[in-house]
């Protein structure tokens, strides 16, 4: 599967939210331990879960279509000047609260480097390796067809 | 956005508290309730004001206010309502500073009196058994409320909403956490 890249200002925030949505957890509590402390965050929408209307195109152009409800968690802090979101796909209360505590610390320019060495990039990493292996795998089984081009 | 403060401290238990009081305000026109809920709301807005837009507005209702873009931005986030610069087509109004005329808001159809607006008038005090005299539905012989801050000619105002009866506009006066409600139905008499 390949991802389409737009490109708009908010892409690296886009980035790293979606790469910690993706994390578990387990991940993102690791990787924020290896940092200093942040100070106290202040909590402006405490973790809560509702399900989100998603909606498709048949073919990327079609008639929009409902494909179905999902189960989403949102989460709304301060941490300092900045203020993290997060949305998160489940129901897991304290991944949305470390998401949303991180992306707001990836939005203080002193403490973006940082966040983005310890836990967005080997994430990333790691989220990428495991889509290869996929593909790679999947990959595999495919089987090719004679088409009308390689008969002729 | 970088003001931002949290909205009420339980969303579920004080949105249902705040609920209840302005039920029992609206069914009892002219007696004053307290909103218990801890919520700090940016100035200029009060707690009754703050906790009623809290518990009442959403993505459905388009909301009106003179408060700035501080109280603005506090609510689009918190309510998730649609703000909108056109006093008409808010279905809440919010009036910090000087209150705008009955007549600009939506008195809604006679088919649908229900889409009629709500302003929701932040007043300097509300003091019980003194001023005006309101009689109508919810009040057995008349309760008794006067309002510091009134908007000037408000009870002549007043009297022309009601003959609109069914359709006009219900009034919410909140003052810190005193809140007390003015439905379409009631008669105000200057005391």
């Amino acid at each position: 599967m390949t991802q389409i890249e737009i490109p708009s200002p908010h892409a690296a925030r886009q980035h790293w939210m979606a790469t910690l949505a993706r994390a578990s957890a387990e991940d993102l509590a690791e990787r924020l331990a290896t940092l200093p402390p942040f100070p106290e965050p202040e909590t402006l929408r405490a973790p809560e879960t509702g399900l989100v209307m998603v909606r498709g195109r048949a073919g990327g152009d079609g008639e929009a279509f409902n494909l179905g409800e999902m189960t989403v968690t949102r989460c709304a802090l301060r941490l300092g000047a900045h203020i993290g979101h997060a949305y998160i796909a489940g129901r897991d209360h304290a991944k949305a609260r470390l998401a949303a505590l991180l992306d707001a610390a990836l939005q203080d320019s002193a403490l973006h480097q940082t966040c983005m060495q310890a836990v967005v990039e080997p994430l990333a990493a790691a989220q990428q390796a495991a889509r290869a292996a996929e593909a790679r795998k999947a990959a595999a089984t495919r089987v090719d067809f004679f088409t009308m081009a390689t008969m002729r | 956005m970088t003001h931002l403060s949290p909205g009420f401290a339980d969303p579920v238990l004080d949105a249902q508290a705040s609920f209840r009081a302005i039920l029992e305000a609206m069914s009892r026109p002219g007696r004053i309730q307290h909103i218990k809920a801890r919520i700090t709301p940016p100035a200029p807005l009060c707690t009754a004001a703050a906790a009623a837009l809290l518990s009442l507005a959403d993505a459905d209702t388009p909301l009106w206010l003179d408060a700035g873009d501080v109280v603005a931005e506090w609510l689009r986030f918190h309510c998730g309502a649609p703000i909108t610069p056109e006093i008409g087509a808010a279905r809440f109004a919010l009036a910090c500073g000087t209150a705008p005329s009955l007549e600009v808001l939506d008195v809604g159809t006679d088919e649908d009196p229900q889409l009629g607006a709500t302003l929701i008038l932040q007043v300097a005090g509300l003091v019980a058994g003194d001023g005006w005299r309101l009689t109508g539905p919810g009040i057995q012989q008349e309760h008794r409320l006067r309002v510091l801050g009134a908007p000037a000619d408000f009870t002549t105002a007043w009297a022309r909403n009601h003959t609109l009866f069914p359709r006009g506009i219900d009034v919410l006066l909140c003052a810190g956490d005193s809140i007390a409600a003015l439905p379409r139905s009631v008669t105000i008499a200057e005391g």
